[in-house]
C-alpha cells in the first residue's frame, strides 16, 4: 500500500474536509457561508460518506458483503431520535407525538434516562456491540460467508423494518419520530445550529478517515487483505480470522451507527424506511461505484451518488431508480473498481509516465466476474 | 524430543461411502525428506488435509511429536504448533506484497511480536533463501507461477516450522525452475524438521526424497527408497506404467 505521506488522494480529501470544517463557521453571517439548505445537504452527504466508509472496511478490506448495515444505520438513528425526544420533552414540555397517537400518558420505561446524551450513546454503542458481536459470531463461527453472509443480512434489516413498523413498540411506529427542538441544550433549526451539525460531520468524517486510513496500513490491515484474499490460507498460517472478522465488523457496525446519529438530527426525522432493503442496497451501490477497498473511493461515491439523488429526486423523481440501475449496471460491466477504474484512463494516459499514482491498489482490480468474488465462495 | 514427528495411525477418512484414506498408518521422522507418491484419488491431498486441520477423519489419530494427538485441534492451532503446509494451488494474498507475506509467516498474531530490526533481517533471510530477494516489494498477484510457488513456500518457512508439507510444489513450473526448487528443498532439510512432499514429477522426487511412501486407494501400497519404489511390480502397476 502507498504510504501515508505519498497517497495523494488521501490527503486531498482530508485536506477538503479540515478546510470545509474551519470555513463554514468562519464565513456564518458574510455574503459567502453557504445556504441553510447546502449546509443541511453538506452535513448530511458527510454522514452518508461514514456510512460507506464502514461499509467499505468491511467488504472491500474483508470480502465480506453486508446488505443490512441499514440495521446499525439505524440503531444510532433511533437512539439519538429517543434522546432529542426526551431531551426536547424535559426541556420545552412538548409531548412527542407519537406518545398521543397512542394514547399514552408517559414515555415507557425503557426511555428512562434518554434525556442525558452520554446514556444515549452508551446504549447505542451497547446495542450496536450486542446485535453485531452475536449476529457476527454466529455466522462468521459456523463461516457462513459470501452470497449466504449478504442474504442473511439483507433478512435481519427486513426483520427489524418489520418490527420498527408495529406501533406498539414504543420507538414511534409506521410515523417514525419527528419534532425535535433541542439538542444539548441548544435550540435545533437554527443556522447556527445546521451549521454546527453539519461542521460535526465533517470532522467525524474526517477522524474516521484517517482512522481507516491508519488501521488498512497497518499489520492488522495486511491481515484484512490477506482474509479477503484467501482465508484458509491465514487460517492455515496460525491466525484466528473469526476474531479477526468480528473486530472489523463490529467495527463496520459501529461506524453505521456513528452515521446514523449524525444523519437524524439533520433530517429531523427518522421512520423505519431507513431500514428499507433498499437503503441497505444502496450503500453498497455507492462503494461499488466509488471503487471498492479504496477508502477515498467509497467517500467519494458516496458523495456523487447522493448529490445527484438530492438533486434529481426534486428535478425528476420518476428517473431516479433507473438512474441508480443504469448506474449498477455500467459499474459492473465496464468499471469493476468503480471511479478508480476512470481514474486510471484520465490520470495515466495524457500525463505520461509522470503519473500521479491515482492507484497503486492493483489487486483490487477485479474483472467483471471477480466483482461477484467475496459474494461467490461457498465453503465445503 | 521424539524422533518421530509424525504418527499417522489407523486412520479413515470417508467422503459419503467413498473412503478417500483407509485405515493408513505410517511414520514421519524429524531429519528426513519424505516424498507421498501415487495416482489421483489415492489420498496424499487428503492425507494433508487432515494433517493441517482441514479435513476431520472418521477415525484414527495423527501424533505430532509422539505426545499430540492433533486431528481435534484447529487449523489455526495446528500451524502455530509448527506444522505448516504449502497448498496444491499456489496460495498467495493478491494483494499483499512479498514483504507482507512473510512478515505474516514469521510471527502469528494481530500485532507483531518480533521488533522490527528483527523481522526485517527475518524477512532479508527468507526471501534470500526461496530466492525472491529482488521482488520483496511486489504484489504477490503481479508475480509469475513459479514466483508464487516460491513465495508460499518462504511465507510457510518463515516461522521455521517443525514439519513442512509441500503439495505439488513443482507443478507447472519449468525444469530450470524445477531444478532450483529441488535445491531450495534439499537446503530446507535440518535433524529437527520433517518435511512432506506430495508430487507427481518422479525425476523431483527421486532428487529431494530420502523415502517414498506410495499411496493407493487410500492406503500404503509400498514404502520405501524410490529405487525400490521404481522396480516394485505392484507400484508399477498401479502408478508408475511402464
Amino acid at each position: 500500500m502507498t504510504p501515508i505521506t505519498r497517497d495523494r488522494p488521501f490527503l486531498l480529501l482530508v485536506a477538503l474536509l479540515v478546510i470545509l470544517s474551519v470555513a463554514m463557521p468562519l464565513l456564518t453571517g458574510t455574503g459567502l457561508a453557504p445556504s441553510r439548505y447546502l449546509t443541511n445537504a453538506i452535513g448530511q452527504l458527510a454522514a452518508f460518506a461514514v456510512l460507506a466508509l464502514a461499509l467499505d472496511l468491511i467488504w472491500g478490506y474483508l470480502g465480506i458483503l453486508s446488505l443490512g448495515h441499514g440495521l446499525f444505520f439505524a440503531i444510532g438513528g433511533y437512539v439519538v431520535a429517543m434522546y432529542l425526544l426526551k431531551h426536547s420533552f424535559v426541556v420545552t414540555g412538548t409531548v412527542p407525538d407519537f406518545l398521543q397517537f397512542m394514547g399514552w400518558k408517559e414515555f415507557p420505561f425503557y426511555w428512562a434516562g434518554f434525556e442525558f446524551f452520554p446514556y444515549a450513546l452508551g446504549v447505542a454503542v451497547a446495542v450496536t456491540l450486542l446485535v453485531s458481536g452475536i449476529f457476527g459470531y454466529v455466522s462468521f463461527r459456523s463461516r457462513v460467508g459470501g452470497v449466504y453472509f449478504a442474504i442473511i443480512t439483507q433478512a435481519l434489516v427486513y426483520v427489524a423494518m418489520l418490527l420498527m413498523f408495529r406501533n406498539d413498540t414504543g420507538f414511534g411506529g409506521n410515523n417514525g419520530m419527528t419534532g425535535f427542538s433541542v439538542i444539548l441544550g441548544q435550540p435545533m433549526g437554527t443556522s447556527g445550529m445546521i451549521t454546527a451539525l453539519a461542521v460535526a460531520s465533517l470532522v467525524t468524517l474526517a477522524l474516521v478517515l484517517v482512522g481507516c486510513r491508519w488501521l488498512v496500513g497497518s499489520r492488522f490491515g495486511a491481515l484484512m487483505l490477506a482474509t479477503r484474499d484467501d482465508e484458509t490460507r491465514l487460517r492455515t498460517l496460525g491466525y484466528e480470522t473469526l476474531r479477526l472478522k468480528l473486530i472489523v465488523w463490529c467495527l463496520s457496525a459501529l461506524l453505521a451507527m456513528l452515521a446514523g446519529m449524525l444523519y437524524v438530527p439533520q433530517v429531523g426525522i427518522i421512520n423505519p424506511r431507513v431500514l428499507s432493503p433498499e437503503l441497505s442496497l444502496e450503500i453498497a451501490v455507492w462503494v461499488a461505484i466509488g471503487g471498492r477497498g479504496h477508502l477515498v473511493g467509497a467517500v467519494i461515491g458516496a458523495l456523487l451518488v447522493n448529490a445527484l439523488k438530492f438533486w434529481l429526486s426534486s428535478a425528476a423523481p420518476d428517473v431516479w431508480p433507473f438512474i441508480l440501475s443504469g448506474l449498477i449496471v455500467l459499474v459492473v460491466l465496464v468499471f469493476p473498481n468503480g471511479l478508480m477504474d476512470l481514474a486510471k484512463f484520465r490520470l495515466t494516459r495524457p500525463m505520461g509516465p509522470k503519473r500521479m499514482e491515482p492507484n497503486r491498489m492493483e489487486p483490487n482490480r477485479m474483472e467483471p466476474n471477480r466483482m461477484a468474488r467475496g459474494i461467490g465462495e461457498a465453503r465445503p | 524430543m521424539s524422533l518421530t514427528a509424525l504418527l499417522v495411525d489407523g486412520l479413515t477418512v470417508r467422503f459419503g461411502s467413498f473412503r478417500a484414506i483407509d485405515d493408513l498408518s505410517l511414520a514421519i521422522d524429524y531429519g528426513e525428506v519424505r516424498a507421498v507418491i501415487g495416482p489421483n484419488g489415492a489420498g496424499k491431498t487428503t492425507l494433508l488435509d487432515v494433517i493441517s486441520g482441514i479435513t476431520r477423519p472418521k477415525q484414527g489419530r495423527v501424533l505430532f511429536d509422539g505426545a499430540h494427538d492433533i486431528t481435534r485441534w484447529s487449523e489455526s492451532a495446528i500451524a502455530r504448533a509448527g506444522l505448516r503446509r504449502k497448498f496444491q494451488k499456489p496460495s498467495v494474498f493478491e494483494g499483499l506484497t512479498v514483504r507482507q507475506h512473510i512478515a505474516i509467516g514469521a510471527d502469528v498474531g494481530f500485532r507483531s511480536r518480533l521488533d522490527a530490526p528483527a523481522l526485517e533481517d527475518r524477512i532479508g533471510e527468507v526471501l534470500e533463501t526461496v530466492g525472491l530477494a529482488e521482488q520483496g516489494e511486489r504484489l504477490a498477484g503481479q508475480l509469475g507461477h513459479g514466483h508464487k510457488q516460491w513465495l508460499e513456500i518462504g511465507m510457510v518457512l518463515a516461522s521455521d516450522p517443525r514439519v513442512l508439507m509441500l503439495d505439488e510444489p513443482v507443478a507447472g513450473l519449468t525444469d530450470e525452475e524445477t531444478e532450483r526448487t529441488a535445491r531450495l528443498v534439499r537446503a530446507l532439510v535440518r535433524p529437527d524438521r520433517a518435511i512432506v512432499v506430495v508430487e507427481h514429477d518422479m525425476d523431483f522426487v527421486e532428487r529431494i526424497a530420502d523415502r517414498v511412501t506410495v499411496l493407493h486407494e487410500g492406503r500404503t501400497l509400498f514404502e520405501g527408497s524410490m529405487d525400490k519404489v521404481r522396480a516394485d511390480k505392484a507400484v508399477v502397476e498401479v502408478y508408475l506404467g511402464r
